[in-house]
């Protein structure tokens, strides 16, 4: 913890790992909240099958 | 004979704007407790997260003012404060961005919404400067190593003449005092755009049909 961040460095690109780690989990999370569904909420064909 | 409140035969400014935010802010719309089917989905939480860090980020601020640098660097109370400082500022950026994903992939400028759109993009950079401000004041190596490198830096926009980053009284200043209040204001009013013009209704694909009757018949 006490030392600097390891970097990668890929051709112009150069992100510390723990900033690459992080984008890495704020991309994960953001397709988790498009897929996961909603607790409580029925989406309108579930109602419309329901009648 | 009884006076009314709400008679519109007062010119005063203040009956004026009392009737603006009758018109414009209704209390259904400023404390909804019905939304539409469509706020049922785990992107809308990003916006509400940004709101509870902030929440954090403010109180856990307040302490630190409270007690000063030798504190939060020295005590271990102090260091669980400023840790926590510091990592609902973590939170508060990385939903702030998720938030604005989510409403950049969902067009939410449409229908009338561009100024809580551009007021979200003003909060966006005014907190920039709040962090940055917030890691010049840490009292510690961290944060002269950042102040003598962005010196040259900020020197180069031409604002380094009222925005020295080495002086950490003005830093500090604004840091607990002009950049928090800014930032909270910008969020009132964004909250309260949302609630003017309601949730943006999802982008609706127009699906000819032509192709609509051909994906039946497979």
């Amino acid at each position: 913890m006490d030392q600097p961040a390891g970097y990668l460095h890929w051709g112009f690109i150069l992100i510390s790992w723990p900033n690459l780690l992080l984008i890495g989990l704020m991309l994960v999370l953001f397709g988790l909240a498009l897929i996961l569904p909603f607790p409580g909420h029925n989406s309108v064909s579930e109602k419309e099958k329901r009648g | 004979m009884k006076a009314s409140v709400g008679s519109d035969s007062s010119g005063s400014w203040t009956a004026a704007t009392r009737r603006q935010l009758e018109r414009r802010l209704p209390w259904e719309n400023l404390l909804p407790d019905r939304q539409p089917f469509w706020v049922g989905s785990w992107v809308y939480v990003f916006g509400v997260v940004t709101i509870a860090a902030l929440i954090w980020v403010v109180l856990s601020g307040v302490v630190l003012a409270a007690f000063g640098p030798q504190w939060w660097h020295l005590s271990s109370v102090g260091r669980f404060f400023n840790s926590l400082h510091f990592w609902s500022v973590q939170v508060f950026f990385v939903f702030m961005v998720l938030h604005l994903w989510g409403q950049y992939f969902m067009a939410s400028w449409r229908e009338g919404r561009a100024p809580t759109w551009m007021i979200g993009v003003v909060t966006f950079a005014v907190s920039i400067v709040a962090a940055f401000t917030g890691y010049l004041s840490q009292q510690n190596f961290a944060a002269q190593y950042i102040a003598i490198n962005a010196k040259d830096a900020v020197n180069s926009t031409g604002i380094g003449g009222f925005f020295n980053v080495l002086n950490f009284g003005q830093m500090y200043g604004l840091h607990v005092m002009l950049l928090p209040i800014a930032v909270t204001l910008l969020v009132v009013l964004h909250i309260i755009q949302v609630r003017m013009k309601g949730v943006v209704p999802p982008i609706v694909q127009e699906v000819k049909p032509a192709v609509t009757s051909d994906l039946r018949k497979k």
